[in-house]
């Protein structure tokens, strides 16, 4: 069957089986930041945006993607590089392997709550696990980072 | 693995309605719990296209398409002012946002699952179903049904003046629920619903009589009656046993449970 969507700002006609998933799409065309941790709906490593909200890509037929703008890390590696570092500096991140899926709804919550509280933020997150780091140095490293482009933006106003 | 042999995304509950009476096609809601299945699924039926995934608020109902995901549910202002947060407490545990983005309420309701938090909620409020063959009919005559081949277009909450409550126990955060509670209070009287027993969510009656009359309850009076009400409630309601909780810890968490959504709804202090 065809389907035809956004995939990191590239406009793309596929042609694709009835029961592929975006995940397995997804991997297939080269983005391997999305990973299946879980088979059962709930890690939230295969976190990818559609039209700007998260899903589970592992639930996600592909042919559900019609018009829509898929978004996957790959897409956003100036951005990730850009939080990464606020990971690193908080020693939040061993293995690595939950990131991108987290890293990923960090931006749908960046762009759907306006200043969020802590306990926001772990609602907001509570679907990403991860079970090496804890999520301690990574809520330390969220606030540093949202704190640090709420400065950013207020000086681009002002500028 | 779950296998679909064609892929339709309908233009019309009709046309859904004509390709789901195959054994074989089934009607697809957010996919989570159907992917996780080996189905081999000749026709999958996609409802997406119909424009059924917003909440109206009308004059005297909601009207929910099938389609509107958990998270809108949460996010619905109104909703969430009607049943002073009782909708968005129900559903704000359940996973993530990322799962409830993908999860949908036709899913959940059509389900009858009994894990359902949704089902749970719903049933404590003036809720009913619209069906394309059998019309409107109440949810809690539906929660009892098996599942049959009609299509469940819509879930549509009457707005009765009425004060809620939802409250759920889990062993961890983002994790099934052990026990689920809703209540609410209207001048058709109290209700409470049990669910994740672990078997569907049910309606309690409250045949003694307990809670009549509530509202006009002295404080002392409502105590009394909570805490009756929730033995009674602890002691005429089934529960089972599985790898979460057993049959026993379930009967202990329904009375705690019922307790404080009674309590809540008195503006008792526990």
């Amino acid at each position: 069957m065809n389907v035809s969507f956004w995939l990191n700002g590239e406009y793309r006609h596929e042609e694709v089986e009835p029961d592929t998933m975006l995940l397995n799409f997804l991997r297939e065309k080269g983005c391997y930041s999305v990973k299946c941790g879980c088979e059962t709906s709930n890690c939230g490593l295969c976190t990818v945006l559609m039209d700007g909200r998260p899903v589970l890509s592992c639930s996600v037929p592909v042919l559900r993607a019609e018009g829509k703008k898929i978004v996957t890390m790959e897409g956003m590696q100036k951005e990730a590089e850009e939080f990464g570092s606020f990971l690193a500096d908080e020693g939040a991140e061993q293995c690595g392997f939950c990131n991108p899926g987290f890293i990923m709804n960090i931006f749908a919550m960046e762009r759907e709550l306006e200043d969020p509280s802590e306990a926001e933020i772990r609602e907001y997150l509570a679907g990403n696990l991860c079970r090496c780091s804890g999520f301690v140095g990574q809520t330390r490293s969220i606030k540093k980072y949202l704190d640090y482009k709420r400065i950013q933006k207020k000086e681009e106003a002002e500028a | 693995m779950l296998k679909i042999k064609s892929y339709v995304k309908v233009k019309s509950i009709a046309e859904a309605y004509e390709l789901n009476q195959k054994k074989s096609a089934c009607v697809l809601g957010g996919m989570i719990w159907l992917k996780m299945g080996g189905r081999n699924v000749s026709t999958a039926i996609d409802l997406s296209g119909l424009g059924l995934d917003t909440v109206q608020e009308r004059e005297d109902e909601f009207y929910i398409g099938c389609m509107t995901t958990l998270r809108d549910l949460e996010t619905n202002a109104a909703l969430h002012e009607y049943t002073q947060g009782a909708v968005r407490e129900s559903l704000r545990h359940i996973v993530g946002v990322q799962f409830r983005n993908c999860a949908t309420v036709g899913g959940s309701i059509f389900g009858r699952y009994g894990f359902s938090d949704v089902l749970t909620m719903f049933l404590a409020l003036d809720t009913w179903v619209e069906l394309h063959q059998a019309g409107r009919i109440p949810l809690a005559e539906f929660a009892k049904q098996k599942k049959d081949r009609d299509i469940l277009e819509a879930v549509i909450v009457k707005k009765t003046p009425r004060s809620s409550v939802y409250l759920s126990q889990r062993n961890s955060e983002t994790d099934f629920p052990v026990l689920t509670c809703a209540a609410s209070l209207s001048e058709d009287g109290a209700r409470t619903v049990i669910g994740a027993r672990p078997g569907r969510a049910v309606i309690v009656e409250d045949k003694e009589g307990i809670l009549e009359g509530f509202s006009e309850m002295s404080k002392k009076e409502k105590a009394g009656a909570v805490l009756g009400f929730s033995e009674y409630a602890a002691e005429h309601t089934a529960f089972g046993s599985n790898m979460r909780a057993s049959a026993e810890y379930r009967k202990l968490l329904a009375q705690v449970l019922v307790k404080r959504a009674w309590e809540s709804l008195g503006g008792i202090k526990a």
